[in-house]
């Protein structure tokens, strides 16, 4: 048996490996076969019928998402049989698709509008029978439209495959056949943890993030308010995407400058706020470890995760380090700490974050983050969202010079911006707790142990000089998932465990640009990485804002007005069913 | 005016425990959800799925309630929303409809105050059109709840055959 097959498409001879699919061998010779329901990441689903094509031999067309090579197959891409059944299925799609594409959000960016201009559909054959659903708007992260939804199910598979949640499905069948929860329920009552995996992969405007850009820029243009944005480690190797840079391109100052020029009066790190969440939570790691507390202390960073464990795993409340998120320290700083040291009524300050995410407009709007009637972030936007903005400003971020953060708050640490990668969280809070554990420095500040793949799980067991560590690490939640089984059955004895909801990490959040898959997610866990090594500072405990606002304002880690500040606490949600009363 | 608001649907502990009969019939396998679905159907009065039925299958099988509630959708046997107590299937392939099964619908409908597809306020009547049943030995024929009445020939066989329904 060979491991290679002998093919053409279209009288051009290739050879690919056994196993091979049409759609993928043609990508080999740069044939880009149409396709809406094939994700190079997902399995296969054969849905759309897009891709058929026609091969030698066989009756009908074959669909190049699930058809696997054969030896001497010749394929053809661009016969005529091929070209009517392609724009025959197009049409039908269309048909069924609410095309107020001036007005949505995905426009010039959907892969359906891009079918169209392929195949020179300009103005719609079929008459509209698209549905007259209204908008499900039931969340402050994702917004869906039923009457845009083409049914390609990329949404319910990554839902399923790779979060585990399983909070989308099919349902009904012929012409009600719909995307939609269990019970056509909103939202915040299924299993959505609102990581907006589904805004990812939606190849049109079904699924998209609620949009806070109108709110921002009103904000600015009020002239009583002091405007003050921080940005999240990984939004700096995500934006240049969405202005035609390579995948992984550290855009730091071009961004900086974007954000001035939008008319924020301050721009500040995320970055500083990961490395005081370090102080935090590996002083928690360790008061932990040395007074008996509860093991293995998870983290707590991701909105995602916390979420689900809140509705799937409320027994491990207690296990969550009770540090909030850098998004939500940064939030409580500003409006306290930063609030006095200008002068300003908190009030009057109007924070804005830039996420990588969709559930941190959710975990913003938490009761947890804000104190006396007021959010510690007011506005979430995404990294898409950013984009936009920098498009109505008129800017091509490609080209602008670069700038510097607003200080303080404006420095972060290496140790900061690898917050974004999955292990990264892990490996900045071992290079404070090694050195704050040991009282020695460091002698090499990577652990390459804890970096993790994209939808991985890492095991690691550390030397904090003699004392092993056990660690674990894990993104996307059905792995995040496999490692709490390990902890319940009591398999694995870890002490700490990083959790991130998104595969890769934030860098592969559900507020990225769109197009971002798994060997985008890799090119910028590289790039967090090159970061961190290019920067001079490393460690979170060295960055000297970081020791400026404990000496001015919280003392120490763990401190009463840091716990007060910079803690909070998680609690169970209620169930849409629950069966307690039966027992 | 007090707003019109639903009670709230919790699983009962008489319907929990058909239900765990039901699934333990079928060995606990998720593959049978549909038999396990239509033994649940049949065990409710009005014929239907309630939502927190479903979800209690889910936890009880394993699976999620989307995948529940995806099967529940996809066949036209199973319902999420309540039905009659008694819906009267009226045959309405040939033979029958030779047998004069239009004249039965109409004599139900006026009978019963009720358009085809709607249910009767107190939830006990409803009537369908389906296709054979196989009973075109007795037609005209109705059948509710799998029993077969038929030779319903006249209003007052009519009459005594929804007398019987209890």
């Amino acid at each position: 048996m060979s491991n290679t097959v002998h093919l053409t498409i279209n009288h051009l001879p290739l050879e690919v490996p056994a196993g091979t699919r049409i759609i993928e061998a043609a990508k080999m010779l740069n044939i880009d076969i149409p396709h809406l329901c094939y994700h190079p990441d997902q399995t296969i689903k054969a849905h759309c019928r897009m891709c058929m094509v026609e091969v030698t031999g066989q009756r009908k067309l074959l669909a190049a998402c699930s058809t696997v090579v054969w030896e001497g197959m010749e394929v053809f891409t661009d016969t005529k049989k091929v070209y009517d059944a392609q724009v025959g299925v197009l049409d039908l799609i269309l048909a069924d698709h609410k095309q107020n594409c001036l007005s949505c959000a995905r426009n010039g960016n959907c892969e359906l509008q891009k079918l169209c201009r392929r195949f020179n559909r300009l103005l719609p054959e079929l008459p509209d029978i698209s549905s007259n659903e209204p908008l499900r708007i039931d969340n402050p992260s994702i917004v869906r439209d039923p009457s845009k939804c083409v049914k390609c199910g990329r949404c319910v598979k990554v839902c399923a495959e790779v979060q585990g949640c399983a909070a989308l499905t099919a349902s009904n069948r012929s012409g009600d056949f719909k995307i939609t929860t269990a019970f056509d329920l909103p939202m915040d009552q299924t299993d959505c943890v609102l990581c907006g995996q589904c805004s990812l992969v939606c190849p049109v405007g079904a699924i998209v993030e609620v949009d806070n850009t109108n709110d921002v820029v009103r904000a600015i243009q009020d002239p009583r308010k002091h405007v003050v944005v921080q940005v999240a480690p990984s939004v700096r190797v995500g934006l240049g995407d969405e202005f035609g840079m390579e995948a992984g391109a550290i855009v730091t100052g071009k961004m900086v400058t974007a954000l001035k020029m939008l008319g924020f009066d301050k721009v500040f790190d995320t970055n500083f706020s990961a490395d005081l969440t370090i102080m935090e939570e590996g002083s928690e790691l360790l008061d932990r470890i040395k007074n008996g507390g509860k093991l293995p202390m998870i983290t707590s960073c991701s909105p995602g995760w916390v979420t689900y464990m809140e509705k799937q795993h409320p027994e491990l409340c207690d296990n969550l380090s009770t540090a909030k998120s850098p998004q939500g320290m940064f939030g409580a700083v500003v409006k306290t700490y930063y609030a006095q040291k200008m002068g300003w009524d908190p009030h009057d300050i109007v924070s804005v974050s830039v996420m990588p995410c969709t559930a941190k407009k959710y975990e913003a709007s938490r009761p947890e983050l804000g104190r006396d009637g007021y959010r510690d972030v007011d506005y979430v936007l995404t990294t898409r969202e950013l984009a936009k903005l920098i498009r109505y400003e008129g800017l091509d971020l490609s080209v602008l010079p670069e700038s510097e953060f607003d200080s303080p708050l404006g420095i972060g640490s290496g140790a900061g911006a690898i917050f974004g990668a999955t292990g990264g969280v892990m490996e900045a809070a071992l290079r404070t707790a090694y050195e704050v554990y040991t009282g020695q420095t460091l002698p090499r500040l990577e652990f390459e142990a804890v970096r993790n793949d994209v939808n991985a799980i890492k095991e690691a067991t550390i030397d904090l000089n003699g004392t092993p560590l056990k660690v674990a690490i894990a993104n996307g939640l059905k792995n995040a998932e496999e490692i709490i089984r390990r902890v319940e059955s009591g398999e694995a004895d870890y002490i700490f465990i990083e959790i991130m909801a998104c595969p890769g990490g934030c860098i592969g959040g559900g507020g990225q640009p769109i197009g971002t898959n798994n060997a985008v997610r890799d090119a910028r866990i590289k790039a967090l990485y090159e970061l961190d090594k290019s920067l001079p500072l490393r460690k979170s405990h060295d960055n000297p804002e970081i020791k400026t606002i404990y000496e001015e304002f919280f003392g120490a880690p763990l401190s009463h007005r840091s716990h007060e500040l910079l803690h909070t606490h998680y609690h169970a949600r209620p169930k849409k069913h629950d069966f307690s009363h039966l027992k | 005016m007090k707003p019109f608001t639903q009670a709230a649907d919790v699983l009962d502990k008489e319907l929990a425990v058909k239900i765990d009969g039901i699934i333990s019939a079928h060995n606990g396998d998720a593959t049978q959800l549909v038999g396990i679905l239509l033994d649940v159907e049949a065990a409710v009065e009005r014929h239907y799925i309630p939502e927190s039925a479903a979800y209690y299958v889910a936890q009880k099988l394993g699976v999620k309630p989307t995948q529940v509630y995806d099967v529940i959708s996809f066949y036209t046997a199973l319902h999420d929303k309540p039905r009659a107590k008694f819906t009267l299937e009226v045959c309405n392939s040939a033979p029958c409809r030779v047998k004069d099964s239009d004249k039965l619908v109409e004599t139900l409908k006026r009978l019963l105050n009720l358009e085809v597809g709607e249910v009767t306020y107190d939830g006990r009547f409803s009537i369908e059109k389906v296709p054979c049943f196989g009973a075109c030995d007795v037609s005209p024929a109705v059948r509710v709840n799998g029993v077969v009445y038929g030779h319903l020939d006249s209003e007052e066989r009519i009459l005594d055959m929804l007398q019987q329904l209890n």
